[in-house]
Protein backbone atom coordinates (compact mmCIF):
# COMPACT_ATOMS: atom_id res chain seq x y z
CA UNK A 1 0.00 0.00 0.00
CA UNK A 2 2.98 2.04 0.32
CA UNK A 3 3.44 2.41 -3.19
CA UNK A 4 -0.06 3.91 -4.05
CA UNK A 5 0.71 6.54 -1.18
CA UNK A 6 4.30 7.62 -2.54
CA UNK A 7 2.30 7.80 -6.08
CA UNK A 8 -0.39 9.70 -5.11
CA UNK A 9 1.22 11.86 -2.61
CA UNK A 10 4.09 12.67 -5.36
CA UNK A 11 1.15 13.58 -8.21
CA UNK A 12 -0.26 15.75 -5.63
CA UNK A 13 2.96 17.52 -4.61
CA UNK A 14 3.89 18.22 -8.57
CA UNK A 15 0.86 19.77 -8.90
CA UNK A 16 0.73 21.73 -6.18
CA UNK A 17 3.70 23.16 -6.70
CA UNK A 18 3.73 24.28 -10.24
CA UNK A 19 2.30 27.58 -10.12
CA UNK A 20 2.48 28.20 -13.90
CA UNK A 21 0.53 24.34 -14.58
CA UNK A 22 -2.13 25.50 -12.25
CA UNK A 23 -2.90 29.16 -13.43
CA UNK A 24 -2.76 27.20 -16.98
CA UNK A 25 -5.49 25.04 -16.33
CA UNK A 26 -7.61 27.38 -14.37
CA UNK A 27 -7.54 29.82 -16.77
CA UNK A 28 -9.05 27.92 -19.58
CA UNK A 29 -11.84 26.83 -18.61
CA UNK A 30 -12.17 30.24 -16.97
CA UNK A 31 -11.85 31.79 -20.55
CA UNK A 32 -14.33 29.17 -22.28
CA UNK A 33 -16.82 30.43 -19.51
CA UNK A 34 -16.23 33.90 -19.63
CA UNK A 35 -15.93 34.30 -23.13
CA UNK A 36 -19.11 31.61 -24.36
CA UNK A 37 -21.08 31.91 -21.40
CA UNK A 38 -21.42 36.34 -22.10
CA UNK A 39 -20.62 35.91 -25.60
CA UNK A 40 -23.13 33.16 -26.55
CA UNK A 41 -25.69 33.75 -23.65
CA UNK A 42 -28.21 36.33 -25.62
CA UNK A 43 -28.51 34.52 -28.49
CA UNK A 44 -28.65 31.29 -26.53
CA UNK A 45 -31.75 33.06 -24.84
CA UNK A 46 -33.19 34.26 -27.87
CA UNK A 47 -33.62 30.80 -29.21
CA UNK A 48 -35.47 29.95 -25.71
CA UNK A 49 -32.63 28.10 -24.48
CA UNK A 50 -32.88 29.67 -21.24
CA UNK A 51 -29.61 30.63 -19.31
CA UNK A 52 -26.73 29.65 -21.05
CA UNK A 53 -24.08 29.65 -18.15
CA UNK A 54 -25.99 27.24 -16.52
CA UNK A 55 -25.94 25.18 -19.52
CA UNK A 56 -22.27 25.75 -20.16
CA UNK A 57 -20.79 25.58 -16.69
CA UNK A 58 -20.94 21.88 -16.15
CA UNK A 59 -19.84 21.56 -19.66
CA UNK A 60 -16.97 23.71 -18.74
CA UNK A 61 -16.39 21.70 -15.67
CA UNK A 62 -16.09 18.25 -17.44
CA UNK A 63 -13.77 19.83 -19.74
CA UNK A 64 -11.30 20.95 -17.50
CA UNK A 65 -11.74 17.89 -15.67
CA UNK A 66 -11.27 15.86 -18.41
CA UNK A 67 -7.65 18.13 -20.07
CA UNK A 68 -5.62 17.54 -16.77
CA UNK A 69 -6.29 14.07 -15.83
CA UNK A 70 -5.34 13.11 -19.69
CA UNK A 71 -2.25 15.53 -19.72
CA UNK A 72 -1.10 14.33 -16.11
CA UNK A 73 -1.58 10.43 -17.45
CA UNK A 74 0.24 11.10 -20.52
CA UNK A 75 3.04 13.20 -18.52
CA UNK A 76 4.15 9.88 -17.66
CA UNK A 77 6.15 10.35 -20.72
CA UNK A 78 8.26 12.52 -19.16
CA UNK A 79 9.20 10.20 -16.37
CA UNK A 80 9.88 8.00 -18.87
CA UNK A 81 12.57 10.08 -20.35
CA UNK A 82 13.75 11.93 -17.20
CA UNK A 83 14.50 8.25 -15.36
CA UNK A 84 11.81 8.07 -12.54
CA UNK A 85 10.19 5.97 -14.21
CA UNK A 86 12.81 3.31 -14.14
CA UNK A 87 13.25 4.46 -10.20
CA UNK A 88 9.85 3.17 -9.35
CA UNK A 89 10.25 -0.01 -11.98
CA UNK A 90 12.66 -1.28 -10.35
CA UNK A 91 11.32 -1.33 -6.84
CA UNK A 92 9.77 -4.16 -5.22
CA UNK A 93 6.12 -3.38 -5.12
CA UNK A 94 3.88 -4.82 -7.77
CA UNK A 95 3.25 -2.66 -11.02
CA UNK A 96 -0.26 -2.79 -10.48
CA UNK A 97 -0.14 -0.16 -7.19
CA UNK A 98 2.43 1.89 -8.86
CA UNK A 99 -0.06 2.69 -11.11
CA UNK A 100 -3.30 2.84 -9.71
CA UNK A 101 -1.29 5.19 -7.14
CA UNK A 102 -0.39 7.51 -9.94
CA UNK A 103 -3.81 7.57 -11.41
CA UNK A 104 -5.68 7.92 -7.78
CA UNK A 105 -3.29 11.02 -7.65
CA UNK A 106 -4.21 12.64 -11.00
CA UNK A 107 -7.23 11.80 -10.49
CA UNK A 108 -7.43 13.36 -6.96
CA UNK A 109 -5.69 16.71 -9.02
CA UNK A 110 -8.16 16.96 -11.64
CA UNK A 111 -11.19 16.71 -9.08
CA UNK A 112 -9.71 19.39 -7.11
CA UNK A 113 -9.46 21.34 -10.51
CA UNK A 114 -13.33 21.02 -10.98
CA UNK A 115 -14.11 21.99 -7.32
CA UNK A 116 -12.07 24.81 -8.11
CA UNK A 117 -13.46 25.90 -11.53
CA UNK A 118 -17.26 24.87 -10.03
CA UNK A 119 -16.55 27.46 -7.49
CA UNK A 120 -15.40 30.75 -9.70
CA UNK A 121 -18.19 30.02 -11.98
CA UNK A 122 -20.36 30.81 -9.28
CA UNK A 123 -18.72 33.97 -9.08
CA UNK A 124 -19.77 34.26 -12.90
CA UNK A 125 -23.25 33.35 -11.72
CA UNK A 126 -23.98 30.34 -11.56
CA UNK A 127 -26.49 28.51 -9.06
CA UNK A 128 -26.61 24.97 -8.52
CA UNK A 129 -30.07 23.78 -8.53
CA UNK A 130 -29.87 22.25 -4.75
CA UNK A 131 -26.70 22.91 -2.62
CA UNK A 132 -27.79 18.81 -1.59
CA UNK A 133 -26.88 17.55 -4.79
CA UNK A 134 -22.93 19.16 -4.67
CA UNK A 135 -21.93 15.78 -3.48
CA UNK A 136 -22.78 13.92 -5.97
CA UNK A 137 -21.57 16.25 -8.94
CA UNK A 138 -18.20 15.70 -6.87
CA UNK A 139 -18.50 12.41 -7.45
CA UNK A 140 -19.38 12.25 -10.78
CA UNK A 141 -16.29 14.80 -11.56
CA UNK A 142 -13.95 12.16 -9.77
CA UNK A 143 -15.56 9.38 -11.77
CA UNK A 144 -14.61 11.75 -14.96
CA UNK A 145 -11.43 12.45 -13.56
CA UNK A 146 -10.33 8.81 -12.40
CA UNK A 147 -11.75 7.83 -16.45
CA UNK A 148 -9.58 10.03 -18.11
CA UNK A 149 -6.52 9.49 -16.22
CA UNK A 150 -6.58 6.30 -16.72
CA UNK A 151 -7.06 6.52 -20.43
CA UNK A 152 -4.06 8.89 -20.28
CA UNK A 153 -2.26 6.40 -18.48
CA UNK A 154 -2.41 4.29 -21.15
CA UNK A 155 -1.84 5.80 -24.09
CA UNK A 156 1.35 7.65 -21.62
CA UNK A 157 2.34 3.75 -21.10
CA UNK A 158 2.63 3.24 -25.04
CA UNK A 159 3.94 6.28 -26.26
CA UNK A 160 7.88 6.64 -26.63
CA UNK A 161 8.29 10.18 -26.34
CA UNK A 162 6.28 13.31 -27.31
CA UNK A 163 5.29 13.14 -31.33
CA UNK A 164 2.03 11.45 -31.08
CA UNK A 165 0.94 14.08 -28.38
CA UNK A 166 -0.25 16.61 -30.80
CA UNK A 167 -2.40 13.98 -32.54
CA UNK A 168 -3.61 12.73 -29.44
CA UNK A 169 -5.03 16.51 -28.49
CA UNK A 170 -7.02 17.31 -32.40
CA UNK A 171 -7.49 13.95 -32.91
CA UNK A 172 -8.75 12.33 -29.10
CA UNK A 173 -9.18 15.08 -27.12
CA UNK A 174 -10.52 18.15 -28.66
CA UNK A 175 -13.48 15.60 -30.46
CA UNK A 176 -14.35 14.23 -27.05
CA UNK A 177 -14.66 17.77 -26.01
CA UNK A 178 -17.28 18.78 -28.50
CA UNK A 179 -18.98 15.92 -29.16
CA UNK A 180 -19.88 15.48 -25.35
CA UNK A 181 -22.32 18.41 -25.41
CA UNK A 182 -20.73 20.62 -23.46
CA UNK A 183 -21.21 23.67 -25.42
CA UNK A 184 -24.20 23.47 -27.35
CA UNK A 185 -27.11 20.34 -27.24
CA UNK A 186 -26.75 17.53 -29.05
CA UNK A 187 -30.60 17.62 -29.51
CA UNK A 188 -30.58 18.71 -32.78
CA UNK A 189 -27.99 17.64 -34.81
CA UNK A 190 -27.97 14.90 -37.55
CA UNK A 191 -28.22 11.42 -36.21
CA UNK A 192 -24.77 10.34 -37.37
CA UNK A 193 -23.48 12.96 -34.97
CA UNK A 194 -25.56 11.73 -32.58
CA UNK A 195 -24.21 7.91 -32.54
CA UNK A 196 -20.52 8.96 -32.60
CA UNK A 197 -21.18 11.22 -29.30
CA UNK A 198 -22.86 8.14 -27.64
CA UNK A 199 -19.57 6.81 -27.88
CA UNK A 200 -17.93 9.31 -26.22
CA UNK A 201 -17.11 9.22 -22.23
CA UNK A 202 -17.43 12.79 -21.60
CA UNK A 203 -21.20 12.88 -22.71
CA UNK A 204 -22.06 10.81 -20.00
CA UNK A 205 -20.24 12.43 -17.28
CA UNK A 206 -21.01 15.81 -18.76
CA UNK A 207 -24.90 14.86 -18.79
CA UNK A 208 -24.61 13.61 -15.27
CA UNK A 209 -23.19 16.38 -13.65
CA UNK A 210 -25.64 18.76 -15.57
CA UNK A 211 -27.98 16.18 -13.76
CA UNK A 212 -26.76 16.88 -10.29
CA UNK A 213 -26.02 20.68 -11.10
CA UNK A 214 -29.24 22.01 -12.59
CA UNK A 215 -31.35 19.15 -12.25
CA UNK A 216 -31.93 18.88 -16.40
CA UNK A 217 -30.13 16.20 -18.38
CA UNK A 218 -30.72 13.84 -21.40
CA UNK A 219 -30.47 10.62 -19.93
CA UNK A 220 -31.22 8.88 -16.55
CA UNK A 221 -28.12 9.98 -14.53
CA UNK A 222 -28.11 6.62 -12.67
CA UNK A 223 -27.42 5.67 -16.28
CA UNK A 224 -25.09 7.90 -17.14
CA UNK A 225 -22.85 7.06 -13.67
CA UNK A 226 -23.31 2.78 -14.79
CA UNK A 227 -21.75 3.66 -17.97
CA UNK A 228 -19.48 6.25 -16.96
CA UNK A 229 -17.83 2.91 -14.13
CA UNK A 230 -17.48 0.28 -16.68
CA UNK A 231 -15.86 2.19 -18.67
CA UNK A 232 -13.31 3.60 -15.78
CA UNK A 233 -12.83 0.07 -14.44
CA UNK A 234 -12.38 -1.04 -18.63
CA UNK A 235 -9.40 1.57 -18.64
CA UNK A 236 -7.78 0.84 -15.54
CA UNK A 237 -7.45 -2.18 -16.84
CA UNK A 238 -6.09 -1.54 -19.82
CA UNK A 239 -3.93 0.96 -18.33
CA UNK A 240 -2.82 -0.72 -15.50
CA UNK A 241 -1.80 -3.98 -18.14
CA UNK A 242 -0.07 -1.50 -20.50
CA UNK A 243 1.80 -0.13 -17.78
CA UNK A 244 3.14 -3.54 -16.13
CA UNK A 245 4.24 -4.29 -19.03
CA UNK A 246 6.32 -1.34 -20.10
CA UNK A 247 10.11 -2.38 -21.10
CA UNK A 248 12.66 0.82 -20.83
CA UNK B 1 30.94 -19.47 -1.37
CA UNK B 2 27.12 -19.63 -3.28
CA UNK B 3 26.50 -17.96 -6.48
CA UNK B 4 24.29 -15.22 -6.16
CA UNK B 5 23.59 -13.87 -9.57
CA UNK B 6 24.09 -16.62 -12.48
CA UNK B 7 23.91 -15.79 -16.38
CA UNK B 8 23.81 -18.26 -18.77
CA UNK B 9 23.92 -17.38 -22.45
CA UNK B 10 22.04 -14.55 -22.28
CA UNK B 11 20.76 -13.16 -25.62
CA UNK B 12 19.44 -9.70 -26.27
CA UNK B 13 18.82 -8.77 -30.08
CA UNK B 14 17.20 -5.12 -31.93
CA UNK B 15 16.10 -6.36 -35.14
CA UNK B 16 19.20 -7.94 -36.58
CA UNK B 17 21.75 -6.18 -34.14
CA UNK B 18 22.73 -8.18 -31.29
CA UNK B 19 23.35 -6.49 -28.32
CA UNK B 20 23.91 -8.98 -25.57
CA UNK B 21 25.26 -11.98 -27.74
CA UNK B 22 25.17 -15.39 -25.17
CA UNK B 23 26.86 -14.38 -22.69
CA UNK B 24 27.46 -16.11 -19.59
CA UNK B 25 28.99 -15.50 -16.20
CA UNK B 26 28.91 -15.92 -12.18
CA UNK B 27 28.58 -13.29 -9.33
CA UNK B 28 29.63 -15.05 -5.69
CA UNK B 29 27.39 -13.55 -3.00
CA UNK B 30 29.31 -10.73 -1.22
CA UNK B 31 32.03 -10.32 -4.21
CA UNK B 32 32.62 -7.09 -5.78
CA UNK B 33 32.13 -7.86 -9.61
CA UNK B 34 33.24 -4.96 -12.19
CA UNK B 35 31.69 -5.25 -15.25
CA UNK B 36 33.92 -3.21 -18.05
CA UNK B 37 33.89 -2.15 -21.43
CA UNK B 38 34.10 0.22 -24.03
CA UNK B 39 30.70 2.76 -24.77
CA UNK B 40 28.13 0.19 -26.86
CA UNK B 41 29.84 -2.98 -25.65
CA UNK B 42 26.34 -4.22 -24.27
CA UNK B 43 26.83 -3.44 -20.31
CA UNK B 44 23.78 -1.22 -19.46
CA UNK B 45 21.23 -3.80 -21.81
CA UNK B 46 22.88 -6.53 -19.63
CA UNK B 47 22.05 -4.56 -16.53
CA UNK B 48 19.29 -3.83 -17.64
CA UNK B 49 17.80 -7.36 -18.29
CA UNK B 50 19.76 -8.43 -15.10
CA UNK B 51 17.18 -5.55 -12.89
CA UNK B 52 13.78 -6.66 -14.84
CA UNK B 53 13.44 -3.15 -17.12
CA UNK B 54 13.93 -5.46 -20.16
CA UNK B 55 12.89 -8.59 -20.81
CA UNK B 56 15.84 -11.05 -22.45
CA UNK B 57 15.33 -12.45 -25.97
CA UNK B 58 16.72 -15.94 -24.92
CA UNK B 59 19.04 -17.51 -22.06
CA UNK B 60 18.65 -17.23 -18.55
CA UNK B 61 19.23 -15.20 -15.19
CA UNK B 62 19.01 -16.12 -11.94
CA UNK B 63 19.31 -13.32 -9.09
CA UNK B 64 19.39 -14.74 -5.81
CA UNK B 65 17.18 -17.82 -6.50
CA UNK B 66 14.55 -15.85 -8.72
CA UNK B 67 14.43 -15.69 -12.35
CA UNK B 68 13.63 -11.56 -13.41
CA UNK B 69 11.84 -12.20 -16.42
CA UNK B 70 10.15 -15.06 -15.19
CA UNK B 71 9.10 -14.04 -11.73
CA UNK B 72 10.36 -10.09 -11.46
CA UNK B 73 8.42 -8.87 -8.30
CA UNK B 74 10.73 -11.88 -6.53
CA UNK B 75 13.99 -10.66 -8.78
CA UNK B 76 13.07 -7.32 -7.76
CA UNK B 77 13.40 -7.66 -3.74
CA UNK B 78 16.83 -8.90 -3.93
CA UNK B 79 18.59 -6.01 -5.86
CA UNK B 80 18.73 -2.44 -5.27
CA UNK B 81 20.49 0.29 -8.37
CA UNK B 82 22.31 3.51 -8.92
CA UNK B 83 21.45 4.17 -12.75
CA UNK B 84 23.96 5.33 -15.22
CA UNK B 85 21.40 8.48 -15.76
CA UNK B 86 19.73 9.94 -13.53
CA UNK B 87 16.24 9.12 -12.14
CA UNK B 88 15.72 11.15 -9.57
CA UNK B 89 12.22 13.55 -9.50
CA UNK B 90 13.49 17.05 -10.03
CA UNK B 91 10.35 18.75 -8.48
CA UNK B 92 10.83 16.38 -5.26
CA UNK B 93 13.05 17.42 -2.26
CA UNK B 94 16.23 15.69 -2.03
CA UNK B 95 14.89 14.61 1.32
CA UNK B 96 11.64 13.41 -0.35
CA UNK B 97 13.42 11.80 -2.72
CA UNK B 98 15.03 9.43 -0.22
CA UNK B 99 12.06 9.11 1.91
CA UNK B 100 9.85 7.76 -0.98
CA UNK B 101 12.35 5.27 -2.30
CA UNK B 102 12.91 4.12 1.29
CA UNK B 103 8.79 3.71 1.64
CA UNK B 104 8.46 1.97 -2.29
CA UNK B 105 11.32 -0.42 -0.53
CA UNK B 106 9.54 -0.70 2.53
CA UNK B 107 12.55 0.60 4.86
CA UNK B 108 10.52 1.03 8.81
CA UNK B 109 10.53 4.57 9.63
CA UNK B 110 13.22 4.58 12.47
CA UNK B 111 15.63 3.31 10.49
CA UNK B 112 14.65 4.50 7.32
CA UNK B 113 14.97 8.59 8.87
CA UNK B 114 17.95 7.14 10.90
CA UNK B 115 19.71 6.30 7.13
CA UNK B 116 18.21 9.18 5.33
CA UNK B 117 20.05 11.15 7.85
CA UNK B 118 23.56 9.13 7.93
CA UNK B 119 23.26 9.00 3.81
CA UNK B 120 22.64 12.82 3.29
CA UNK B 121 25.76 13.53 5.81
CA UNK B 122 28.26 11.62 3.79
CA UNK B 123 26.87 12.87 0.68
CA UNK B 124 27.40 16.55 1.53
CA UNK B 125 23.79 17.77 1.38
CA UNK B 126 22.11 17.28 5.01
CA UNK B 127 21.83 21.11 4.67
CA UNK B 128 20.02 21.21 1.47
CA UNK B 129 17.75 18.63 2.48
CA UNK B 130 14.87 20.61 1.77
CA UNK B 131 15.62 22.24 -1.59
CA UNK B 132 14.56 20.64 -4.64
CA UNK B 133 16.35 18.91 -6.72
CA UNK B 134 16.46 20.84 -10.11
CA UNK B 135 18.48 23.51 -8.16
CA UNK B 136 20.92 21.02 -7.70
CA UNK B 137 24.46 20.69 -9.95
CA UNK B 138 24.81 17.51 -11.95
CA UNK B 139 27.58 16.43 -9.20
CA UNK B 140 24.98 16.98 -6.16
CA UNK B 141 22.54 15.29 -8.37
CA UNK B 142 24.92 12.34 -8.87
CA UNK B 143 25.83 12.11 -5.40
CA UNK B 144 21.85 12.05 -4.09
CA UNK B 145 21.37 9.13 -6.25
CA UNK B 146 23.83 7.31 -5.14
CA UNK B 147 22.76 7.96 -1.38
CA UNK B 148 19.39 6.98 -2.81
CA UNK B 149 20.66 3.47 -3.99
CA UNK B 150 22.78 3.13 -0.42
CA UNK B 151 19.40 3.46 1.35
CA UNK B 152 17.54 0.10 1.63
CA UNK B 153 20.82 -2.23 2.18
CA UNK B 154 19.37 -4.54 -0.99
CA UNK B 155 21.58 -8.15 -1.11
CA UNK B 156 23.09 -7.44 -4.42
CA UNK B 157 23.37 -3.61 -5.65
CA UNK B 158 24.25 -2.70 -9.24
CA UNK B 159 25.99 0.52 -9.89
CA UNK B 160 26.06 1.37 -13.55
CA UNK B 161 29.01 4.62 -14.06
CA UNK B 162 27.98 5.36 -10.50
CA UNK B 163 31.14 8.06 -10.40
CA UNK B 164 31.26 9.19 -13.59
CA UNK B 165 31.57 13.47 -13.51
CA UNK B 166 32.45 13.17 -10.13
CA UNK B 167 35.67 14.47 -8.63
CA UNK B 168 38.52 12.10 -6.99
CA UNK B 169 37.86 12.83 -3.23
CA UNK B 170 34.45 12.19 -3.90
CA UNK B 171 35.08 9.06 -5.70
CA UNK B 172 37.45 7.59 -2.53
CA UNK B 173 34.76 8.25 -0.25
CA UNK B 174 31.96 6.71 -1.66
CA UNK B 175 33.91 3.64 -2.87
CA UNK B 176 34.93 2.97 0.81
CA UNK B 177 31.61 3.53 1.82
CA UNK B 178 30.73 0.97 -0.75
CA UNK B 179 33.58 -1.28 0.23
CA UNK B 180 32.70 -1.16 4.18
CA UNK B 181 28.89 -2.02 3.38
CA UNK B 182 29.59 -4.99 0.97
CA UNK B 183 32.29 -6.54 3.67
CA UNK B 184 30.00 -5.80 6.93
CA UNK B 185 26.82 -6.80 5.50
CA UNK B 186 28.18 -9.65 2.51
CA UNK B 187 26.08 -7.31 0.09
CA UNK B 188 27.23 -8.04 -3.53
CA UNK B 189 28.32 -5.43 -5.57
CA UNK B 190 27.64 -5.58 -9.53
CA UNK B 191 29.35 -2.38 -10.67
CA UNK B 192 30.22 -0.90 -14.30
CA UNK B 193 32.67 2.17 -14.60
CA UNK B 194 35.57 3.50 -17.21
CA UNK B 195 37.69 4.64 -14.41
CA UNK B 196 40.03 1.10 -14.86
CA UNK B 197 41.78 2.08 -11.40
CA UNK B 198 38.39 2.09 -9.63
CA UNK B 199 38.17 -0.85 -11.24
CA UNK B 200 41.74 -1.80 -10.17
CA UNK B 201 41.70 -0.77 -6.33
CA UNK B 202 37.83 -2.53 -5.66
CA UNK B 203 37.06 -5.42 -7.78
CA UNK B 204 37.62 -8.80 -6.99
CA UNK B 205 36.87 -9.85 -10.15
CA UNK B 206 36.37 -8.32 -13.49
CA UNK B 207 34.61 -9.11 -16.68
CA UNK B 208 35.20 -7.20 -19.77
CA UNK B 209 32.67 -7.21 -22.68
CA UNK B 210 33.43 -5.66 -25.97
CA UNK B 211 30.66 -6.14 -28.81
CA UNK B 212 28.18 -7.98 -27.01
CA UNK B 213 30.37 -10.95 -25.76
CA UNK B 214 32.75 -10.49 -22.74
CA UNK B 215 36.04 -11.20 -23.96
CA UNK B 216 37.75 -11.70 -20.80
CA UNK B 217 37.05 -12.50 -16.92
CA UNK B 218 39.63 -13.07 -14.35
CA UNK B 219 41.08 -10.84 -11.28
CA UNK B 220 42.89 -7.98 -12.16
CA UNK B 221 46.21 -9.91 -11.45
CA UNK B 222 45.47 -12.41 -14.06
CA UNK B 223 43.63 -10.10 -16.34
CA UNK B 224 46.94 -8.20 -15.95
CA UNK B 225 49.22 -11.30 -16.14
CA UNK B 226 47.41 -12.96 -19.16
CA UNK B 227 47.49 -9.85 -21.28
CA UNK B 228 51.07 -9.02 -19.96
CA UNK B 229 50.55 -5.70 -19.17
CA UNK B 230 51.69 -3.61 -16.15
CA UNK B 231 48.00 -2.42 -14.96
CA UNK B 232 43.98 -2.96 -15.95
CA UNK B 233 43.88 0.07 -18.39
CA UNK B 234 46.49 -1.71 -20.37
CA UNK B 235 45.00 -5.07 -20.47
CA UNK B 236 41.48 -3.73 -21.24
CA UNK B 237 43.09 -1.90 -23.92
CA UNK B 238 44.81 -4.75 -25.42
CA UNK B 239 41.45 -7.12 -25.03
CA UNK B 240 39.15 -4.56 -26.60
CA UNK B 241 41.11 -2.75 -28.93
CA UNK B 242 41.81 0.95 -29.80
CA UNK B 243 39.43 1.97 -32.14
CA UNK B 244 36.96 4.45 -30.85
CA UNK B 245 33.38 3.39 -29.84
CA UNK B 246 30.62 5.25 -31.16
CA UNK B 247 26.82 5.46 -29.04
CA UNK B 248 24.01 5.18 -31.48
CA UNK B 249 22.51 8.88 -30.99
CA UNK B 250 20.50 8.97 -27.87
CA UNK B 251 16.75 9.61 -28.31
CA UNK B 252 17.07 10.59 -24.52
CA UNK B 253 18.97 13.52 -26.13
CA UNK B 254 16.52 14.47 -28.57
CA UNK B 255 13.71 14.54 -25.80
CA UNK B 256 15.52 17.03 -23.59
CA UNK B 257 15.44 19.32 -26.49
CA UNK B 258 11.87 19.31 -26.76
CA UNK B 259 11.57 19.17 -23.30
CA UNK B 260 13.13 22.78 -23.02
CA UNK B 261 9.98 23.54 -25.70
CA UNK B 262 7.55 22.15 -23.78
CA UNK B 263 8.30 23.44 -20.04
CA UNK B 264 8.53 26.96 -21.65
CA UNK B 265 5.22 26.84 -23.08
CA UNK B 266 3.13 26.06 -20.28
Amino acid sequence: MNAIYVMWMRQLKRYLRSKARIVGSMAQPLLFLVALGFGFGPIYAKAGGGNYIQFLTPGIIGMSIMFLAIFTGVDMIWDREFGFLKETLVAPVPRSQLVFGRMLGGATVATGQGIIVLLLSMVAGFRPVSIWQLPFAVMVMFLIALLFTAFGTAIGSVMEDIHGFQLITNFLVMPMFFLSGALFPLDNLPTFVRYVAACDPLFYGVDAMRSFLIGVAHMNVGLDIAILATISFALLGIGSWLFSRIEL
Amino acid sequence: MTIIIQVDRLLKTYGDFKAVNEISFNVQKGEIFGFLGPNGAGKTTTIKMLTTLTRPTAGKVTLDGHDPAVNPNEARHSFGIVFQDQSLDDELTAWENMEYHGMLYAVPKPLRHQRIEELLKFVELWDRKNDFVKTFSGGMKRRLEIARGLLHHPTILFLDEPTLGLDPQTRNHIWNYVCRLSKEEGMTIFFTTHYMQEAEDNADRIAIMDHGVIVAQDTVEKLMQNTQTENLEAAFLKLTGNELREENSNHTDNMRMRRRAWTGRR
